[in-house]
């Protein structure tokens, strides 16, 4: 374990080493929560904008021209990167509320499961759709 | 909602109202909201997949003045979240943590929210209207 105590100023003296965390911490997952969520975030910025926008040129299409901008390959694979994606992103951010917010166990316990469920539902319903538009079965 | 009695630490009614209160809420609210509304975009793409009856069936739902509400709400959550998600983004890198910067920051975040909620509408109008 790095101590990283130093003795040049004052506050760093008075610091304990226990406050950095061991091994993966408590929670045994280290950042990796945090650090997923931040790297979902980082590309909803370009899949969002780019969800935002096909949506708008597509305000007033019809049904056969709507399934034929979906089925093109680029925005057939980017609808399914924005739909995974989102759906991560937020299982990890439900997840961090409940958790905040629910303090009964069984609850907790439930709920989370439940998004998960939810989350991992709603995104193969939205990959297997997409991949019928695309693939024209 | 706990069912031990332990003491509560102070919540956020002894607290004044101050902008970076509310960007912190909000952010948790709009992504509540945002998780639903992906729903609503796995609704959409089976509704296409499904056939033209059911994607009428859904064209006509998020264009009836409910829908229209609903839609107006989840855009400007959208635009709040990603806006307010960059801000969070650039502070996790470490910046802007002073606090005239951190409250100009919150400011940003809402205004730049309601500004591409706006050209968001105006793109809607731009094309005749959503329905």
């Amino acid at each position: 374990m790095n101590l990283r105590v130093g003795t040049d100023d004052v506050r760093s003296q008075l610091r304990h080493p226990m406050k950095f965390a061991r091994g993966l911490g408590s929670a045994k997952h280290g950042a990796d929560h945090w650090w997923v969520q931040r790297v979902t975030a980082a590309a909803l910025i370009v899949l969002g904008l780019w969800f935002l926008i096909t949506v708008l040129s597509l305000l007033h299409a019809d049904y056969a021209s709507a399934k034929a901008a979906v089925a093109k390959p680029w925005n057939a694979l980017l609808l399914i990167l924005f739909v995974v994606t989102a759906f991560w992103h937020a299982v990890l951010g439900l997840q961090v509320v409940i958790e905040d917010y629910v303090h009964t166990r069984w609850k907790e316990v439930v709920l989370l499961v439940a998004i998960k469920f939810l989350a991992v539902l709603g995104a193969l319903a939205g990959v297997l759709a997409v991949l019928r538009i695309a693939l024209g079965v | 909602m706990a069912d031990t009695q332990r003491p509560l630490s102070p919540h956020l009614q002894v607290y004044r109202w101050q902008i970076q209160m509310v960007t912190s809420i909000l952010h948790r609210a709009t992504g509540i909201a945002l998780a639903v509304g992906t729903l609503l975009v796995v609704w959409g793409i089976l509704a296409l997949a499904s056939g033209e009856a059911a994607f009428a069936q859904f064209k006509t739902c998020i264009g009836s003045p409910l829908g229209l509400i609903l839609l107006l709400g989840w855009s400007w959550a959208l635009s709040y979240h990603l806006c307010n998600g960059v801000r969070h983004l650039v502070q996790d890198a470490g910046a802007g943590y002073a606090i005239p910067q951190f409250v100009r920051s919150s400011w940003l975040s809402v205004i730049g929210s309601i500004v591409l909620t706006a050209i968001i509408w105006a793109c809607v109008l731009a094309q005749g209207g959503a329905a």
